[in-house]
């Protein structure tokens, strides 16, 4: 149990949180929650600890949601950057449904998030600006008058540098490209090649909007002939001829003399592709593929020698007297001599097709040239805030999300394992949660339909023997996103009085669990969940051994609260 | 909530190890998490993945690592639940803060001497891997152990004293080392300690076009105060009178000392601010930042240095001749210290040869940049710089004739400075007044110190 300053602090807490008859009376409530929020013995930990709790409440209506909101308004002031995270992502998630509130909480804390990234912490401001990042996906124009904020200075670390040089290639707008296009490119001559090749790669990104200047700013650093400038230059011209065709020409005056300076392979490969698709504005291109085929015994990439024979056939169809007897010296040494089974394949394949005339081989290898599109598309990729709202303030935008991912996936659903001794804690999700089932299953009793019977037992050959007896009552399928941890499961369900008969362990796919219930007129309901993680639902079968449907339903809605409650919380 | 928490050297020897939670793997941990660091390209990030479960299906043992670089110390949290980044790296420089303020100055010969004493401490912050009390008020009920330090204090050493609060390049600015001792060591000697630091400290990030123009300035202010008194002793600050937050605020005749933003520590009394611009607060021993400000775009005073550089090169013969004047808009009083000039320089350079205006200034070639140091520069004078450098010229067609433009890959020119007694912003603290009645025979003393030193000072060439 984490210390939150005193006893009282606690007793608050529960009562705020999962008392019904608090939760019903809503100047109580309020009350409560403002008891907790301005409890003087709280410090800064308490204080986060407390606001992170307050994520696990789903007020029930506009009223109350704002109630809260304005009761927790001054910690969005606190002078720990800690706490105001906390209180901003409580603001997000609570305000889901009102983007408004959102775009106001998010301009509120635009101040602390600044501090934050100049602060003189390097590891504070190293989390402050991813998590800038994180917002600037949903609002590019957030920070953008705050640019020069985010201009990197000599001493500092690289991962500070990497990070913001991202901010600004994602904040640029009309007014601020010029000095931003300014900065990044005095970072290009940079003496850490990582951070000069990120660097481009960022001029490269912003040039999908502004293209010519950023063009004009990459062809001046070919005259640099640096190796590490050259090859991440010709990259990102690769990539941008794909996306933005209105630059081609500038490119194509560009690239002449570049082979000088290109020895990785990533590099010469993208050099080898523009010459092939654009060889008809490069004068020299068929030279410069010559010296390529020329050099080809010594290549070590057989990636390299694979571009090189689909952009000769590809430069030979366009200018065949230049080409034809490079194409052909390459294909008899692909095929007579090549080693690398793959490239001695593609040689043949195109042997093949050459065979078959050379309208065929114009037909099949003569693809557009470029794809607008697939830059529009790639700019709509603005992500609601809702999408990132329950990452906010975690390790998620930290590591990234695709990074994220995958350790996320390597790590499994074993982790929760040393949970198990804490479980009556409020980290592990148990004790809060279920009071909201718990609550329509008091409500319940008014109606008089339902009530489950506490310490209901009953043993596994028993369940078995009945399962087998009865037929399936009911059948239904319910969403579910994200991982599933079987131990909160479990003790949400014990909370409503249902009992697990039995369970797959975590991780298995599809997963299943059995659980039993039996109310006080002693209908018996005996249940089978089935998981899988591949259709992101939930199927559960209800049977019972008394026929009676008012019972069922009201049953199958209490399972319906639990299964969306705890699926609400770990997704 | 933390599984463990530990401190490496600069090394990667663990000084400390502590788990909290019984579910990690061991000590071996540390280890790997330095190998993970070192093994990372250039500078590490602060939060790191490290697989401990080894081969195989089992990830038993996944944990994320967030570390803080402390005086060359690594303070290292491992977790394995999805916490809040802001709050480990809030907890992990509040430790470094209590482990400094107990053991003296925070380090490696500290920590090894005090291993007892950290390792109380360790235990009455975090239980169970949650913070219970990080108050140095609450824990001093607690800690029994006494530090160890290294050795009594003397006035003649004062190179290896870190001035209190500013992290400089070289702190030997302080007038007093007395802040670099434990604040709750001796019970006995309570007569001895009534002392208080206060200290403002500015951090300055400057960026200047080519032409001379500003374009960006950056200053981030603290004040803040270490304090040797009994916990709970009252005192005032009085911050110049002029002072405003915020645009439109207008305070006073004249120029006003304006800043953007302000924040203050949560045991500072506001109700004499608005009208005197008194801060009244009961500080707990220790250090604690009273009031974080910043200011951008307009400052009051001239900036503290101009840069006119002239760079003639001759392309054909791979000729490089940099000209550089530097001059100091400080008051003619006041002086710079530790002026350091980092220009980079185009690469392949090796030779050159310098004429400077002054015998006590240096000038080498370090890393691909030419480093130009000015131990300490008076206000209101000039120096000067002459550098000629050979660049290897690329292959290309010579062009004909000096150009005055510069070469690719030369500059910006960066420097780095403390003003001593000085404030970017103007901010001054009036006074300092204590209600405290010492119970000794002594007065408390008062260390009241202005410094503004250099984050980032940027001239484009």
């Amino acid at each position: 149990m984490p210390y939150l300053g005193s006893e009282d602090v606690v007793k608050d807490l529960k009562k705020a949180l999962c008392n019904p008859h608090v939760q019903a009376d809503r100047l109580r409530y309020r009350n409560v929650i403002q008891r907790v929020i301005r409890m003087p013995k709280l410090d800064q930990w308490g204080q986060a600890e407390v606001l992170n709790f307050l994520l696990r409440y789903q007020p029930r209506g506009e009223d109350e949601l704002f109630d809260i909101l304005n009761l927790l308004d001054s910690f969005l002031k606190n002078s720990s950057p800690g706490v105001v995270m906390a209180a901003t992502k409580l603001f997000l998630i609570l305000a889901k449904k009102f983007p408004h509130v959102q775009t106001d909480v998010l301009v509120q804390v635009k101040g602390p998030l600044l501090a934050a990234c100049s602060s003189e912490s390097r590891e504070l401001c190293f989390a402050a600006l991813c998590h800038v990042r994180q917002i600037l996906h949903s609002l590019p124009g957030h920070f953008s008058s705050h640019y020069k904020k985010f201009f990197c200075s000599y001493s500092e670390p690289h991962y500070i540098k990497l990070q913001k040089v991202e901010v600004l290639c994602e904040l640029v707008n009309d007014e601020n490209v010029q000095q931003v296009l300014e900065e990044l490119r005095g970072y290009c001559t940079d003496v850490a090649a990582d951070f000069a090749q990120a660097a481009i790669l960022a001029i490269g990104g912003i040039a999908r909007t502004y293209t010519d200047q950023c063009v004009q700013i990459l062809t001046e650093l070919l005259g640099l002939r640096q190796e590490h400038i050259t090859t991440v230059v010709v990259q990102t011209f690769r990539d941008l001829v794909w996306l933005c065709p209105q630059c081609t020409e500038a490119v194509c005056q560009a690239l002449p003399g570049c082979e000088e300076n290109i020895q990785d392979s990533e590099g010469k490969q993208a050099l080898i592709w523009l010459l092939g698709v654009h060889g008809e504005r490069i004068p020299n291109a068929p030279y410069v593929l010559e010296d390529f085929v020329e050099n080809v015994k010594s290549e070590t990439f057989p990636a390299v020698k694979m571009e090189l024979l689909t952009a000769l056939l590809r430069l030979f169809l366009a200018r065949p007297a230049e080409c034809q007897d490079t194409l052909g010296r390459l294909l008899y040494y692909c095929i007579e001599e090549e080693k690398d089974m793959a490239v001695r394949d593609r040689g043949l394949f195109y042997y093949r097709l050459l065979l078959t005339g050379v309208d065929e081989v114009k037909r099949i290898l003569c693809s557009p040239k470029s794809d607008p599109s697939l830059g529009l598309l790639e700019d709509q990729a603005e992500r609601p805030v809702n999408s990132w709202a329950s990452d906010f303030n975690t390790l998620v935008p930290v590591y990234g999300k695709a990074r994220w991912a995958t350790i996320s996936k390597c790590q499994g659903v074993e982790r929760h394992g040393p949970e198990l001794p804490n479980a009556a804690s409020f980290a592990t999700a148990g004790p809060l949660i279920p009071e909201e089932s718990k609550e329509s299953v008091q409500e319940l009793p008014d109606s008089g339909a339902l009530v489950l019977v506490p310490n209901h037992q009953l043993t596994a050959e028993c369940f078995e023997k009945t399962w087998l007896s009865l037929k399936v009552a009911h059948q239904q399928v319910f969403p579910w996103q994200g991982a599933l941890h079987p131990n909160t499961f479990q003790m949400a369900l014990q909370v409503v009085n249902i009992q697990t008969i039995a369970m797959s362990r975590a991780g298995a796919q599809p997963w299943k669990a059995y659980l039993s219930a039996r109310d006080d007129r002693g209908c018996l309901f005996l249940t089978e969940l089935l998981w899988e993680p591949e259709n992101l639902q939930m199927q559960i079968s209800v049977k019972q051994n008394k026929p009676r449907t008012e019972a069922l339903n009201s049953f199958v809605s209490v399972l319906e609260t639990v299964i969306g409650t705890i699926g609400d919380i770990k997704s | 909530m933390i599984s463990q928490f530990f401190i490496l050297s600069s090394k990667g020897d663990p000084l400390i190890y502590k788990d909290f939670r019984g579910d990690s793997g061991g000590r071996d941990v540390a280890e790997l998490f330095y190998r993970k660091l070192t093994g990372l390209p250039g500078d590490e990030s602060p939060v790191v993945m490290v697989t401990t479960g080894g081969g195989g299906r089992q990830h038993h043992d996944d944990r994320h690592f967030i570390h803080i670089r402390h005086s060359g110390l690594y303070l290292v949290a491992t977790t394995s639940e999805n916490i809040s980044p802001f709050s480990v790296l809030e907890l992990l420089s509040r430790l470094a803060t209590l482990l400094g303020d107990y053991c003296g100055s925070l380090g490696e010969g500290t920590i090894s001497r005090n291993v007892a004493l950290v390792y109380e401490l360790l235990d009455e912050v975090l239980d169970y891997g949650y913070v219970q009390t990080t108050s140095t008020e609450m824990l001093r009920n607690f800690i029994q152990t006494e530090a160890v330090v290294s050795k009594p204090f003397s006035l003649f050493d004062l190179s290896s004293v870190g001035l209190f609060g500013a992290e400089t390049q070289q702190s030997k600015v302080a007038p007093s080392s007395a802040a670099s001792r434990p604040v709750l060591s001796s019970r006995s000697d309570q007569s001895q300690k009534n002392e208080v630091f206060l200290d403002v400290v500015e951090r300055l990030s400057v960026l200047i076009a080519s032409n001379g123009s500003l374009l960006k300035v950056d200053v981030q202010g603290e004040i803040r105060l270490k304090s040797f008194l009994p916990s709970g002793s009252e005192m005032r600050i009085g911050l110049t009178e002029e002072f405003c937050v915020g645009k439109s605020e207008l305070r006073g005749y004249g120029p006003g000392i304006r800043v953007d933003e302000v924040s203050f520590h949560s045991s500072v009394h506001l109700d004499e601010f608005e009208s005197h611009r008194i801060l009244r607060l009961q500080p707990p021993q220790g250090e604690l930042t009273v009031m974080r400000y910043q200011l951008s775009d307009d400052l009051p005073s001239p900036l503290p240095f101009r840069l006119f550089p002239s760079v003639q090169w001759d392309r054909g013969s791979g000729r490089l001749q940099v000209y550089l004047k530097l001059r100091c808009d400080l008051p003619p009083k006041s002086q710079a210290l530790n002026v350091r000039l980092h220009l980079p320089l185009p690469r392949g350079v090796v030779s050159l040869s310098q004429e400077l205006s002054s015998p006590e200034q240096k000038a080498e070639l370090r890393e691909g940049a030419l480093c130009w140091d000015l131990p300490r520069v008076q206000g209101g004078s000039q120096l000067s710089g002459l550098f000629q450098m050979d660049v290897p010229g690329p292959p290309g067609p010579p062009c004909q004739g000096p150009s005055s433009s510069a070469p690719l890959g030369l500059g910006p020119a960066g420097l780095s400075f403390e003003l001593p007694r000085h404030t970017c912003s103007g901010l001054q603290v009036r006074f300092l007044r204590l209600a405290f009645r010492p119970c000794g025979n002594t007065n408390p003393h008062k260390w009241v110190r202005h410094l503004s030193h250099s984050d980032a000072y940027v001239i484009r060439i």
